[in-house]
């Protein structure tokens, strides 16, 4: 089914979701990939505050190739969630409710968004010049000095991402490939 | 005796680091139209169909194909007929690739240190291989390699008594283990026989091998013709997202190895699988 959604994500809206879901995210939502979760990690582990406020917000697994002059930004598909696996879990318990990335994610984070009733994304891996179509403005909020990995806030139009693991836990990895596997 | 000035090498690698993140060999977008046509699953029809568009709008309006513009990978025939002057070969490349990717509007993914990781700004190093060759020309092949595939990418020290299906496991297995990780429809690049090292380099020039090509080795094209049929029945599909297209192709090199072994790697490439030729 196609939806045309705002970000941040309200729990009710969330919770709406299933996986196969075609969706159009209009809003802000905000990148972070490996180096960004580690600096937050560390942040959260000395008990200080996050650069963004992680309620109710999605993250985009996601470092853009840099913008040419008079662009937004550059090519800006996702990368690969499983490398974000060790520190999603805590974000989700800290009220996260959406992850755009490409790729498989561990049991924990699969019971983190079952427990919290959030959604993981994928976005096409791969097409980041594409995606970069529907993204409006880009503006760096944290971590300047990580380059193409620092937080940055992005005002999305009609992004497209395709809901993979739902609030309920059900996984369009594993449940699509069943319906054309012929082996 | 061919002399070559280095500069006219940095010019090359420069221009080459550019075409191959904003351009597709022709061999890979007729393999990525055949497969929009073919493609069964409705949802990996509409993403096969966005790769098309994507790949449009990065050579009309000069951005990347992929965010991930790669570690550049090159590979070097130099003609031993051949006499470099102006300066170090070496750094040559090396400045050819720090002016492709900061002229270029390329992203910089590489860090200096695999475990204290601060990113060297300009995407050098980039991982040279050189080959002495006959003649006087030099072959340079630029292949900037994204790591969403590279990470899935394996090597597999097996026994000669695993044989051919002990081969075919292991790249199966490879390649359903990448799912959706590397962005499907791959190009797998194989490698087979030689030594550790041997068949890890052969897997990666495999994946520069036009994907309309076979081996020329009878039965190795055998194999890469079932391999990828095989591979196309496990429903991975686009994206990972379930469909008929999980590879484009497989393309095997072979070399002789010892009577002890039968090493395989296996070079997962995602459907960005870049590369650009020059020949001096």
């Amino acid at each position: 089914m196609d939806r045309h959604i705002s970000v941040p994500l309200e729990k009710e809206t969330a919770d709406s979701l299933h996986a196969g879901d075609y969706v159009y995210l209009t809003g802000t939502i905000y990148t972070a990939r490996d180096a960004a979760h580690k600096r937050m990690q560390e942040a959260l582990d000395r008990g200080e505050k996050l650069p963004l406020d992680i309620k109710n917000n999605v993250i985009y697994y996601m470092g853009p190739s840099p913008a040419r002059p008079g662009k937004t930004i550059g090519s800006a598909g996702p990368t690969t969630a499983s490398r974000m696996d060790k520190y999603a879990p805590s974000l989700l318990d800290l009220g996260l409710m959406g992850m755009i990335g490409k790729g498989k994610r561990n049991q924990a984070v699969i019971d983190a968004i079952v427990r919290n009733g959030a959604v993981y994304f994928a976005a096409v891996g791969g097409a980041g010049a594409l995606l970069s179509r529907s993204i409006v403005s880009s503006e760096v909020i944290a971590y300047d000095d990580l380059g193409t990995e620092a937080i940055r806030r992005l005002e999305v139009k009609d992004f497209p991402v395709i809901v993979v693991i739902d609030s309920e836990g059900n996984n369009l990895y594993e449940t699509a490939i069943q319906d054309y596997c012929t082996e | 005796m061919k002399t070559i000035d280095v500069s006219v090498i940095t010019d090359s690698i420069k221009e080459m680091c550019i075409e191959a993140n904003h351009f597709l060999t022709e061999d890979m977008k007729c393999a990525l139209d055949t497969a929009a046509e073919t493609e069964k699953a409705p949802l990996g029809k509409q993403i096969l169909e966005q790769l098309q568009e994507n790949m449009k709008i990065a050579g009309e309006e000069m951005i990347p194909i992929c965010q991930d513009t790669g570690m550049a990978v090159i590979f070097m025939e130099i003609g031993q007929e051949v006499h470099f002057t102006g300066g170090n070969l070496e750094e040559a490349v090396q400045e050819g690739v720090r002016r492709g990717y900061t002229e270029g509007f390329l992203r910089k993914s590489v860090v200096k240190d695999p475990i204290y990781r601060e990113n060297t700004k300009d995407n050098t190093p980039a991982v040279i291989h050189y080959e002495i060759v006959p003649g006087e020309e030099v072959k340079i092949t630029v292949a900037p390699k994204g790591f969403g595939s590279e990470n899935m990418s394996r090597v597999f020290m097996l026994k000669p008594a695993d044989g051919i299906e002990g081969v075919k496991n292991a790249i199966l297995t490879a390649v359903k283990d990448a799912g959706p990780n590397a962005c499907p429809p791959m190009v797998v690049g194989v490698g087979i026989g030689g030594t550790f090292e041997k068949c890890a380099l052969m897997a990666k020039r495999a994946l520069t091998r036009p994907v309309n090509q076979h081996s020329e080795i009878p039965y190795v094209c055998e194999l890469e013709k079932e391999l990828l049929e095989k591979i196309n029945c496990s429903g991975i599909g686009p994206g990972g997202l379930g469909g008929t297209t999980t590879a484009l192709a497989v393309n095997i090199i072979t070399y002789p190895t010892h009577i002890a072994g039968l090493p395989v790697a296996v070079n997962i490439c995602c459907h960005v699988n870049r590369h650009a030729v020059k020949v001096l």
